[in-house]
């Protein structure tokens, strides 16, 4: 089991054992510092990322800031949160400008990172902020990629430029020059996929950079690769002097420990993350953010700003006060559904709240039509049955199986959940406050 | 060159690293922390956390009984360990007719593979049948199709959005016509805590199962071996929802290690059965774990 916990669980693990001493004294520093180091190697975050991080987080530790606090397991993982903050860059790095347009954007990375996807993403976000992007295939090598390219355009509603299998440098020259012509900025250069080590293929991408001199050249990185990622990343980084990183595929369960590597050793910034299949799937890197997440302390950030398109300010305390009195109801339950649904969906949500990383929420328990059924059946129970649950027997259960269309088994799984997520919420408000029911 | 030649020369720069690792770590002598290295080193091969606590633990203990003498005895031992790990999942044989599924998140280079075993089943003088049953991604249906060219052997496909479950079953429907040999499943990279991607492969395993029922079916996970420690993630999803037969691991030929696949086999039982080593046709062997083991020590 703890082989699949996330970095976030298991320091969550360790923190929790660390709030029931009082004081931090060094052994103890030493013990959880030991936990962290494992927790970061699980991570995929490189050995010698993860030494010299060790080192530094222990020597502020056993300091003198933690002798003056008052809450030292508090103090631990403020530090180590700083670190990872300062070891993933201090904040949100942006695409660069040029002087005389267009600017243009150059996508590295080895096979399958997820290039030609993202050159798409990158499209639609640019043509959002008002920009006109010029797409431009140089990907000769695998098979129907320019093919990909060109439908992957076609969504983006972005013009591809193509030579078929001409020389990729010549290729890359042209479609500069079309795109100062025809007034398209940014100009977004597909490459294909090739290993950092294939030197002749590396020679190529130096190639395409002395012609179209990019404004920027971002290295893209599957955000669940492994030790090798620091080899990747610092060769791509000295042969072409990449201005960026972005990382894909954050949507799986990946615990994205890359991201520390990268920026350890290449020191460039981590400009996007991908996180989803559709276009529109890509998002700002927020280190700060990241690091609370890894940490387990939830991305309250990301949290709060989608919690308050969602929910609001009223419905919130409202929310809040319940939780407190624990005069929940299966009316609350099924507001909280529908907000989450505006959320974009539970599983999302949960992952970044703090402390209900180690809750197992699958996304399958949660889709449209399960909702649907929990609405339905919420909504055939007379008001007093949604206050007080517990008076539902089985004649009742009865009733409202067949005033909802389902099953008296669904009513007892609901009722289950039911128990489950108060009980859950207990949990949690012991804790902390709920970040979105300030 | 032998048969595993290229295994080796793939994994040379992996060898040269750990083997330069451990002779400086003899030099300081078995001391406080010469555990703790060894782990680190079999960690920075993607060796999973647990599994190199494990190996290094079993070293420890051999170690008590009998004096570390010098180097070569605890590469030999290394080699042993990680061999035996490799070998406690069993390869299945290949039995005709056969459909292979290969599964696997984005970007593992599951089409390419296609190619290359389509190619590998074909010098067999096994008659092959490719289905593009990845209506997902942007053209990867003309993508499978250049490699079905390449390897000359048929290609079952639909338009682009249509039903993966529907190509899987014309493709076994006119391979069960045809007494094809080998059908061979493309399927569209999923990542594997997507739950609806999961049900939908799901639902083509069933196809097969229930409209091809007297063919061996065999379902592949394809893993990029500069995957971390989420390679094992994957193989336990995947295996959930689909029951693995086995593993191919990819892109063998950069310098990652792919020594994730160690613990795969220890403790999911998922053996791996072939290996990817570029890009060309023909770039595609069997595993063998003790070339590998050769290879990685």
């Amino acid at each position: 089991m703890a082989l699949f916990s996330s970095l976030s669980e298991r320091l969550n693990h360790i923190f929790s054992k660390l709030t029931k001493h009082g004081r931090l004294t060094e052994l103890e520093i030493k013990g959880a510092m030991r936990e962290v180091r494992i927790a970061l190697l699980e991570a995929d975050v490189n050995i010698f990322v993860a030494k010299k991080f060790i080192a530094d987080v222990s020597e502020k530790a056993v300091g003198q800031e933690i002798l003056k606090s008052l809450n030292p397991a508090q103090q631990v993982i403020k530090i180590v949160n700083e670190e990872l903050i300062a070891l993933m860059g201090s904040s949100n790095a942006k695409l660069e400008t040029a002087d005389k347009p267009p600017a243009v954007i150059m996508m590295c990375g080895l096979q399958g990172a997820g290039k030609t996807t993202l050159c798409g993403k990158l499209a639609v976000l640019l043509k959002k902020q008002g920009k006109k992007p010029l797409l431009v295939a140089c990907d000769i090598y695998r098979p129907a990629a320019i093919e990909q390219l060109k439908v992957v355009g076609g969504k983006a509603g972005a013009e591809v430029f193509e030579r078929g299998t001409q020389n990729p440098v010549k290729t890359a020259k042209q479609a500069v020059e079309y795109a100062r012509s025809m007034g398209f900025d940014p100009v977004i250069i597909d490459t294909a996929g090739r290993l950092h080590i294939d030197d002749a293929l590396m020679q190529e991408l130096e190639n395409v950079k002395a012609e179209v001199h990019p404004n920027d050249i971002l290295l893209t990185v599957d955000s669940m690769t492994g030790q090798d990622a620091v080899n990747v990343a610092e060769t791509f980084n000295k042969r072409l002097d990449v201005t960026g990183v972005i990382l894909t595929k954050l949507d799986g369960d990946t615990r994205g420990g890359a991201c520390l590597s990268i920026k350890a050793v290449t020191g460039k910034p981590i400009k996007f993350i991908g996180v989803g299949e559709k276009l529109t799937d890509l998002e700002p890197f927020y280190p700060d953010r990241m690091a609370s997440r890894i940490l387990g302390m939830g991305d309250v950030l990301s949290l709060i700003e989608k919690a308050q398109e969602a929910v609001t300010e009223e419905q919130a305390k409202r929310m809040e006060k319940k939780l407190r009195d624990a005069s929940f109801t299966l009316e609350d339950y099924l507001e909280q559904f529908e907000s989450l649904k505006k959320m974009g969906g539970i599983a999302s949500v949960m992952g970044m709240m703090p402390g209900m990383s180690k809750f197992k929420i699958k996304e399958s328990d949660f889709d449209e039509k399960k909702v649907e059924r929990i609405k339905a059946i919420i909504l055939s129970m007379t008001p007093r049955e949604r206050e007080k649950p517990e008076i539902i027997n089985s004649s009742r259960k009865k009733r409202i199986a067949a005033g909802s269309g389902t099953s008296v088994q669904d009513i007892n799984q609901l009722l289950k959940q039911f128990d489950q997520t108060k009980l859950m919420m207990k949990q949690v408000k012991s804790g902390r406050k709920l970040p979105f029911m300030r | 060159m032998g048969l595993f030649g290229k295994i080796i020369g793939a994994l040379k720069k992996t060898k040269d690293n750990i083997s330069s690792k451990l002779a400086a770590l003899f030099q300081k002598g078995i001391g406080e922390d010469f555990y703790d290295e060894l782990e680190e080193i079999l960690i920075s091969a993607d060796i999973s956390v647990i599994t190199a606590e494990e190996i290094v633990d079993q070293i420890r203990a051999e170690a008590k009984k009998e004096k570390l003498k010098d180097k070569a005895y605890v590469v030999d031992l290394l080699k042993d360990v990680i061999e035996d790990t490799l070998c406690e999942a069993e390869v299945p044989e290949i039995e005709y007719p056969a459909v292979i599924m290969l599964v696997g998140v984005n970007g593992v280079g599951k089409t390419t593979t296609i190619g290359k075993l389509a190619n590998y089943f074909v010098k067999q003088k096994k008659s092959v049948t490719v289905a593009a049953a990845d209506t997902f991604r942007a053209a990867a249906a003309d993508q499978l199709s250049v490699w079905a060219e390449r390897a000359k052997v048929r290609i079952v496909k639909h338009e682009e959005g249509s039903d993966p479950s529907a190509v899987v079953y014309d493709a076994v429907s006119s391979a069960k016509a045809k007494g094809t040999d080998v059908v061979i499943v493309d399927t569209a990279g999923r990542l594997h805590v997507k739950a609806n991607l999961m049900e939908e492969l799901k639902k083509m395993d069933r196809v097969v199962r229930r409209d091809y029922p007297e063919a061996h079916f065999y379902k592949f996970l394809v893993l990029d071996a500069t995957t971390g420690q989420n390679a094992l993630s994957q193989a336990k999803l995947f295996d959930e929802a689909v029951e693995l037969d086995g593993i191919v691991l990819t892109k063998l030929d950069g310098t990652a290690k792919g020594g994730f696949v160690v613990s795969l086999c220890g403790e999911l039982r998922i053996p791996v059965v072939f290996v990817g080593t570029g890009e060309k046709l023909d770039d595609l062997q069997l595993f063998d774990a003790e070339e590998f083991t050769e290879g990685i020590i």
